[in-house]
């Protein structure tokens, strides 16, 4: 299976990185942007029995390692290998 | 009295702080590689600067993983002074030594400056050679190096005066355009509750001689040797 984890900055969090890229967004004219938040997306293939096993087990990468809940908020879908390959 | 200072791969702050050590302090010095499980009966843990494992993920993530890490969080549990500097201290938070996390600079400049800091306790084995509410200067060189945690988290941390350190003008006054990173009340330095582990963005290891521009540094590496000596001999 395939788990295709996003990673933001929290709402409190500061993010200059984002406020950098809006302002070179409202610079091209693209001026209806109110907010730019720039995350990460992780491409995590395991092996699960299940769908719910493999929800489990990517939950427990993500509190443990992916992102670092001080900061940052994830969430993720899961897909079956036979899924991604149609 | 001996310091071991870790080297991971991409640490690039180890041998300015053996340097300090062994050459301008004239005590003992152990290199710990990343690898090592036993922390050769070191004194004091030094966490230098510089990019551990690349600082892939985040600053610190995957350091945390390392053999000695964990000898380090025991060492810490028992009391032992970790001193995290720069990368160090972004290790530090990231294993859960150390409350909140370090995060990119508000200019997302890398910044690499002099900076004052007011150290605000002296009563801790790194700050006890400087006096009350002293200001030292002393080099910061990060990209992330921006202090952040929550509010109950950092209103905790000001509770029990665990800012060691904050950015401040040469006269000491805390305010905004000394915030060389957009850290959260200035916080350049923190401790633990206990007050045995420390973990600080600027580097004391790069102004301990005065060919260097300075020798604040000096004050830190002096005092923790000479608290080490104390505990030693009681």
């Amino acid at each position: 299976m395939i788990a295709r984890v996003v990673v933001t900055p929290k709402p409190l969090v500061n993010d200059p990185q984002g406020i950098t890229v809006k302002q070179g967004l409202a610079t091209l004219g693209f001026r209806e942007v109110s907010d730019v938040r720039i995350g990460k997306y992780i491409e995590v293939r395991l092996d699960a029995a299940n769908e719910h096993e493999a929800r489990q087990r990517v939950e427990a990468m993500c509190r443990q390692l992916l992102a670092n809940h001080v900061i940052e908020d994830f969430h993720f879908e899961i897909e079956s290998e036979a899924a991604s390959k149609r | 009295m001996k310091f071991g200072v870790v080297v991971f791969p991409g640490t690039w702050s180890d041998r300015d702080c053996g340097w300090v050590i062994d050459q301008v302090l004239g005590v003992q010095l152990q290199y710990l590689w990343h690898k090592d499980a036993d922390l050769k009966g070191c004194d004091c843990i030094i966490l230098p600067g510089g990019f551990a494992y690349g600082d892939y993920l985040r600053t610190g993530a995957i350091a945390r993983f390392a053999p000695v890490m964990e000898k380090v969080g025991e060492f810490a549990d028992r009391g032992g002074l970790v001193w995290g500097i720069c990368n160090g201290f972004q290790i530090l938070c990231e294993a859960g030594l150390l409350p909140g996390v370090l995060t990119r600079n508000a200019s997302l400049e890398f910044r690499c400056e002099w900076t004052n800091l007011v150290v605000e306790r002296n009563d801790l084995a790194y700050t006890s050679k400087c006096s009350e509410r002293e200001v030292i200067r002393v080099p910061i060189s990060h990209g992330e190096g921006s202090y952040f945690a929550d509010p109950a988290t950092l209103s905790r941390l000001e509770q029990n005066g665990q800012v060691v350190f904050r950015y401040c003008d040469p006269n000491g006054n805390v305010v905004a355009s000394s915030n060389p990173n957009g850290s959260m009340h200035n916080i350049a330095g923190i401790v633990n509750k206990r007050g045995n582990v420390l973990g600080m963005m600027p580097h004391p290891e790069r102004c301990s001689e005065p060919e260097l521009g300075g020798s604040d540094g000096l004050k830190l590496f002096r005092s923790v040797t000479e608290s080490a000596m104390r505990v030693l001999a009681s």
